[in-house]
C-alpha cells in the first residue's frame, strides 16, 4: 500500500518524465532477461544448490530418497585428513604458483614497458601460453618432462648435472614440477594486466623523478609501485582464486600423483563426486574450500588495503 | 629517458631469458610432433628432429576420432560465443548505461563467479543436465559454455559500451532519432569491433575447456578435443609421444590463429572494464 501511494504520488509530481522512464525501465528489462535467465538458472541456482546438497545424502545413481543430514558431512570432513592433505597442497601449489608468477610476470611487464627492440615480437610470444587449452599445456610439459625423451633431462645431462630424474612420479619432485607449470600458465595474463596498469600510471612523473636524479629502485618505489598497487592486488588475489581452483593442468600432469603428492583439492572433490559418486560430501567440500578461500582473501585484502591508506 | 648501457644489455638479456622460458615448451613440443618413432626412443633427443616426419599426425587420427572431437568442439564454441554475445550484450548496454541496483548485483556475480570453485556448481549442473536429458550432448555443453562465459563477456562489453559517449546518442536522439535507430545506427557500429573480440575470446576459452566437458561428455563420439586428447595418456601415464604431440599441435592452431587476431583488443577490453567499475 504504501509503494502505490509513493507511485501515485512521483507519477502526480512529474507526469511526463515518469511515464518515459517506465517505458525506458521496460526496456532495460527486455534487454537484460536474455542473460539474466540463464545466469539465474544456470550459475545462481546452482550455487544455492550445490550449497544445499552440502547438508544431503545425495549419491549418483541411488533408488531411496535423498534426505537432509544436517552438518553431518561437514563433521565427517572435518575428521578426513585425506581431505585437509589435500588441502594443505592446495594451498601450497595456490601460494607457490602466484607469488612467482607475480614477481616474473612484474619483471616481465617491467620490460615490456621499456623502449626495447623486440618488443613487440616479445609481447606476441609471451601471449602463447595464455590462448594455450590447458591439456595441451599439460600434454607439453609431460614432454618436456619425461625421463627420457624429454628436453630437461637431455639439458641436464648435457651440462653434466647428473642423469635428471622422472621429475613427475619423484615424490619430492612431483609438486615443485607442476607448481613451475602453472607459474609458466598463468604468467602471460598476469603481465598483461600489469602492462595495462603501467601503462596507466603517470609518465611525466616518472620523467620528473629521474630528472631529480632517483634511481631506477627508487623511481619503482616511489612512482611506479604507487600507482601499479590496486592491479596489482586485484590481479593477485584473482589469481590466487583460479590457482586454488585449477583443476585442468594437474588432471593431466600427475592426475594427483604420486601418492596423492599433487592432489589439489579440486581433483579430489571430483574423483569423491564423479568417481565414488558421493555428491553430497563433494559438495560440502566446495563449501569449506569457498569459505576458508573467503577468509584468505578477506584478510590479504584489508591487510593490504589499510597497508596503502598507512603509506 | 636515459638508460646506461650496461643497464640496457641486462635488460635485453633478462627479455632473452623471458622469452627462452615462455617459448621452449611450444617448441619442444613441435619438435616432439615431427619426430619419427626411432629419434623419439633415443636416449639423446634433439631439437630438430633428423628426419622430420608427418607419420604421427597420421597415426593420431587412426588412434583417436580427433576430425569427430575438432568438430564437436567447434561446434560447443561457435554456439557458446555466439550464444553468449548475443545475449551479453544488450545486458552490458544496460549495465553500462545505468546506474542502477541490478547493475550492482550484476557487477557482483560477475566478480563472485569468478571465485566459487566449479566442484560446486558442477554436480548441480550435473543433475539439472540430467534431468532436462541434455547430459552427454553438445547442446547442453553449450549451455553451460554461454554462462561459464558471460563474467569475462559482460565485463568486457561493459568497456566497450562505455568508451562510446553517451553525448553521441544523445545528439541523435536531440536529432529526432528514435531509441532503436539511435541503438542501431549510432551504438551499433562504434562497438563492433568490441562485440567481434567479445565472441572470440569466448570462442577461445570454449574451444579449450575442459572440466565441465570431462564430467557431462561420457560418449567418446560426443567428447570433445582436450578430453579425447587427454585419451592419449594411458592409465598409467604412459603415452606414445609422437601421435600426443601431434594431436595436441593441432588442437592448439585455432586458439593460437584467433588469439593473435584478438591479441591487441582483449588487453584494451581488459583495460577498459578496469577503469571504470
Amino acid at each position: 500500500m504504501t509503494l502505490a501511494t509513493a507511485t501515485r504520488r512521483s507519477v502526480k509530481r512529474a507526469p511526463v518524465g515518469v511515464g518515459g522512464r517506465r517505458a525506458a525501465d521496460r526496456g532495460a528489462w527486455f534487454l537484460v532477461l536474455p542473460a539474466l535467465i540463464p545466469i539465474l538458472v544456470l550459475s545462481v541456482g546452482p550455487l544455492l544448490y550445490g550449497i544445499a546438497l552440502a547438508f544431503t545424502d545425495a549419491q549418483s545413481g541411488r533408488t531411496a530418497a535423498t534426505q537432509w543430514i544436517g552438518t553431518l558431512n561437514f563433521q565427517d570432513l572435518l575428521h578426513d585428513t585425506l581431505f585437509w592433505e589435500s588441502f594443505r597442497i592446495g594451498l601450497l601449489w595456490a601460494v607457490g604458483v602466484t607469488v612467482p608468477q607475480f614477481l616474473l610476470a612484474l619483471g616481465l611487464a617491467l620490460l615490456l614497458d621499456q623502449d626495447l627492440r623486440l618488443r613487440r615480437l616479445a609481447r606476441a610470444l609471451a601471449i602463447i601460453p595464455w590462448a594455450m587449452p590447458e591439456v595441451v599445456v599439460g600434454i607439453m610439459w609431460r614432454l618436456v618432462y619425461n625421463p627420457d625423451a624429454g628436453i630437461l633431462n637431455e639439458t641436464l645431462r648435457d651440462l653434466g648435472l647428473g642423469d635428471g630424474r622422472d621429475w613427475l612420479s619423484g615424490l619430492g619432485t612431483a609438486l615443485p614440477a607442476v607448481i613451475v607449470v602453472g607459474v609458466w600458465a598463468g604468467m602471460p595474463q598476469t603481465t598483461v594486466t600489469l602492462l595495462a596498469g603501467l601503462q596507466n600510471s603517470p609518465r611525466e612523473l616518472h620523467e620528473a623523478a629521474a630528472m631529480d636524479g632517483a634511481g631506477a629502485w627508487r623511481r619503482f618505489c616511489t612512482v611506479t609501485w604507487p600507482a601499479l598497487r590496486p592491479v596489482a592486488l586485484a590481479v593477485t588475489a584473482l589469481n590466487f582464486i583460479w590457482n586454488f581452483n585449477s583443476f585442468a593442468l594437474v588432471y593431466v600432469l600427475t592426475n594427483g600423483g604420486p601418492g596423492g603428492r599433487t592432489r589439489l583439492p579440486m581433483l579430489f572433490a571430483y574423483e569423491e563426486a564423479f568417481r565414488y559418486g558421493q555428491f553430497g560430501y563433494a559438495a560440502a567440500m566446495g563449501c569449506v574450500m569457498v569459505a576458508v578461500i573467503s577468509m584468505i582473501l578477506a584478510v590479504h585484502l584489508v591487510g593490504r588495503l589499510s597497508g596503502g591508506e598507512d603509506a | 629517458m636515459k638508460t646506461g648501457k650496461g643497464a640496457r644489455a641486462g635488460q635485453y638479456l633478462a627479455l632473452l631469458a623471458y622469452l627462452l622460458f615462455l617459448a621452449f615448451p611450444f617448441l619442444w613440443l613441435v619438435s616432439t610432433a615431427f619426430k619419427p618413432a626411432r629419434e623419439l626412443a633415443s636416449l639423446h633427443p634433439t631439437w630438430i628432429p633428423k628426419d622430420p616426419t608427418l607419420a604421427n599426425f597420421r597415426q593420431a587420427f587412426d588412434e583417436q576420432p580427433l576430425l569427430r572431437a575438432a568438430l564437436n568442439s567447434l561446434a560447443a564454441a561457435l554456439g557458446a560465443a555466439l550464444i553468449a554475445v548475443l545475449i551479453a550484450t544488450p545486458m552490458a548496454y544496460v549495465l553500462a548505461r545505468r546506474r542502477t541496483l541490478l547493475a550492482k548485483a550484476a557487477t557482483g556475480w560477475v566478480v563472485v563467479s569468478q571465485a566459487f570453485p566449479f566442484v560446486l556448481v558442477i554436480i548441480p549442473l550435473f543433475l539439472l543436465l540430467k534431468n532436462l536429458r541434455l547430459i552427454d550432448s553438445v547442446p547442453g555443453l553449450v549451455m553451460v559454455y554461454v554462462v561459464w562465459a558471460l563474467p569475462f563477456a559482460l565485463w568486457m562489453l561493459v568497456g566497450y559500451v562505455r568508451a562510446v559517449p553517451a553525448e553521441l546518442e544523445e545528439a541523435a536522439a536531440v536529432d529526432g532519432a528514435s531509441r532503436v535507430r539511435t541503438l542501431v545506427s549510432i551504438t551499433a557500429p562504434l562497438l563492433a569491433p568490441g562485440i567481434v573480440a567479445t565472441a572470440l575470446f569466448a570462442f577461445i576459452s570454449a574451444w579449450n575447456e575442459f572440466f565441465f566437458a570431462l564430467v557431462l561428455l561420457k560418449t567418446p563420439e560426443k567428447q570433445t578435443l582436450p578430453v579425447v586428447l587427454t585419451h592419449f595418456i594411458g592409465a598409467e601415464g604412459v603415452a606414445d609421444l609422437g601421435p600426443l604431440a601431434a594431436a595436441a599441435f593441432l588442437a592448439t592452431l585455432p586458439s593460437l590463429v584467433v588469439f593473435a587476431i584478438i591479441q591487441k583488443r582483449i588487453t584494451g577490453g581488459m583495460l577498459a572494464g578496469a577503469v571504470k567499475s
